[in-house]
């Protein structure tokens, strides 16, 4: 296990370091000078000293290998430079609005997973009743629904209703709070976000349970489960659901890389001050620094999401470490 | 005698129109979806002749306007017709949805085989790259494109393809790799058949399905990717109409008292989705048996 678990580990080193490699080079790919753009903005004319002085500041003077051995090394100390907006450290930057959008994202997913797993084994283990028919329909809008569209509708919705209800209408808060200084008006702004971005996760996760569930109730372990008598609740709970699982793990992982980039999208909509936010408006900017770090970071996160699901897989199902 | 035995039982050769028959009457989820992509194609297609007005005119003297019989789906906040708007954009749609799925998943069809083929060290670093490229979630791969060429159609197609290139390639590479120890395989290559014509015209034919099933799921994660960058302002720009852009600006500020302006275009996204996905699921239980979800 401790072999596997280091093997793992080690081979994310290259993914990263390979995509590092792939962003820098994307940023290389810029057509034209971003001094020029920087500098040449309304066609006006500017001083060429500016011009140098701007290539040294931004470094674009060196040669690209020093360049690129000193972009992974600020990665490695997790210093990524200053962002040519705001002119404030990108780190300082992206750690001030990780919190709303780390509470988004893990809300969703804990939404969306508490959800999707029981009510995706009830639709197989009652195949074609109601509740499998409405499973389904849900899961099939869920893959279909854009999720900025149903964070406009549903804040619509919420407008009208508590317009209709109490006179009224209440919007959710836009200033973020952390939730151990007012857990309600927390809950009340990152709730709606959690639900829009966390729909398609329900969905896609369901669906998965559902098919998973269905192939394992026709094993021959749950057949000889049912022969020797054991009761429903425990053929469920310890055979047939453990195993059915294992698809649901790889797929929540997978799909966590979704989660944040309809976060980009859904922060727009309820116009959250989160990562994603800073994400449109930093290639909005032509911010170069500050889009080559966010990029890095979700592909981080993507990567050690990964490895966290491989552990979990390999932890599971003792055949995996092995093979 | 075995050649009496061959006789009695000929394979089920099916004409064209046979098997849409047949399709459509094992799958009727698959044949509404069937439908709701032939309707989205016809008005993409025709939108000049069926859209009662011109997409872009604005029209002061019916701003925000409810639906009615003059605007089926009402007017937006500088009085253009919704309904005009929604065909035009299902071209927009089709365009992008279309281009980025087949380019990105033919790229990727040809990359995966030839993976599987040549093996060794060439299939070594193809695969390390699709690790690289699939680590970028695909709208933030495609933030990244938009943010060094810039928005724009055509940027668009480009950002939206080429995440999905890796994506198909592992997929099309899996499939391929069973094939390649295949004796026809072999066989060929025996006879002396070059690299290009043994991947062309013996492999790729053999993953087809596999590929058909991705490349129609593609479309609709590129008609998705497409309308969230245009509602960030990063994909098409104004004035071609798209739906993602007509939910917009205006649509979120005059969503209460015009609610038909942000109601509309997302109803047709996730309709042109769900056609797709619901097509595509049924193509797969079609093309492929074993894949399918019971």
């Amino acid at each position: 296990m401790y072999q596997y678990i280091i093997k793992r580990v080690l081979l994310t080193i290259p993914t990263l370091f390979g995509a590092a490699a792939l962003v820098f080079l994307l940023m290389r790919l810029i057509p034209g000078d971003i001094c020029l753009v920087r500098l040449g903005g309304g066609g006006a004319s500017f001083d060429p000293k500016a011009l140098i002085a701007c290539h040294a500041e931004i470094g674009v003077d060196r040669p690209v290998i020093v360049q690129f051995l000193e972009f992974i090394w600020g990665l490695c100390r997790f210093d990524f430079g200053t962002s040519m907006w705001s002119g404030k450290p990108v780190a300082t930057e992206i750690l001030a609005r990780l919190p709303i959008s780390l509470e988004i994202a893990l809300l969703a997913t804990t939404v969306a997973v508490s959800i999707a797993i029981p009510l995706g084994a009830i639709s197989a283990l009652k195949q074609n009743t109601w509740i499998d028919v409405f499973v389904r329909i849900f899961a099939i809008g869920g893959i279909a629904t854009p999720s900025f569209w149903l964070g406009i509708v549903s804040v619509l919705l919420v407008l009208d209703v508590t317009g209709w209800a109490t006179g009224t209408p209440w919007m959710p808060p836009i200033d973020y709070v952390p939730i151990w200084k007012d857990p309600i008006r927390n809950l009340s702004m990152a709730i709606l976000p959690a639900i829009t971005v966390g729909y398609r996760y329900a969905a896609v996760s369901m669906r998965m349970t559902r098919s998973a569930m269905l192939e394992v109730m026709r094993e021959d372990y749950i057949r000889t489960a049912r022969a020797k008598g054991l009761i429903n609740k425990i053929i469920i709970n310890r055979h047939a659901l453990k195993n059915a699982l294992l698809p649901v793990v790889t797929l929540i992982g997978i799909e966590f890389a979704f989660l944040i980039g309809g976060l980009v999208v859904t922060e727009q909509v309820f116009n959250l001050n989160g990562v994603g936010r800073l994400f449109v408006q930093a290639v909005q900017n032509q911010d170069y620094t500050l889009t080559q770090a966010l990029v890095m970071l979700t592909v981080a996160i993507f990567v050690f999401t990964n490895l966290v699901v491989d552990l979990l897989y390999g932890w599971l199902d003792p055949r995996i470490r092995f093979a | 005698m075995s050649a009496t035995v061959i006789d009695d039982a000929p394979l089920p050769q099916r004409s064209f129109w046979q098997s849409t028959l047949r399709f459509c009457r094992r799958q009727p989820l698959g044949t509404f979806g069937l439908i709701l992509v032939i309707v989205m194609a016809v008005t993409g297609f025709t939108a000049e002749w069926i859209s009662p007005y011109n997409p872009t005119a604005n029209d002061f003297a019916a701003m925000t306007e409810a639906p009615s019989w003059d605007h089926l789906l009402g007017t937006d906040q500088f009085g253009r017709d919704l309904m005009s708007r929604i065909i035009y954009g299902a071209r927009t749609a089709l365009i992008v949805g279309l281009t980025s799925a087949v380019v990105g998943g033919f790229s990727g069809l040809v990359i995966g085989v030839a993976s599987a083929y040549f093996g060794g060290l060439t299939d070594l670093i193809i695969q390390r790259v699709s690790d690289i490229v699939m680590a970028f979630p695909l709208i933030i791969m495609a933030l990244a494109v938009v943010s060094i060429f810039g928005p724009g159609v055509h940027n668009v197609i480009l950002a939206i393809t080429i995440p999905l290139i890796p994506r198909c390639s592992r997929v099309v590479r899996s499939s391929a790799l069973t094939i390649r120890s295949m004796p026809y395989v072999d066989a060929a290559r025996a006879c002396g058949f070059g690299h290009t014509r043994i991947i062309l015209r013996h492999m790729v034919p053999n993953v087809v399905a596999p590929f058909l099933i991705m490349v129609t799921s593609f479309v609709g994660q590129a008609i998705l990717a497409e309308a969230s960058l245009s509602y960030l302002g990063l994909g098409v720009q104004e004035p071609v109409p798209a739906w993602g852009l007509m939910l917009q600006g205006g649509a979120e500020e005059y969503a209460s008292t015009a609610p038909w302006i942000a109601i509309f275009p997302g109803v047709a996204i996730m309709l042109a989705v769900l056609g797709i996905n619901l097509f595509g699921d049924a193509l797969r239980d079609a093309l492929d048996p074993k894949l399918r979800e019971r």
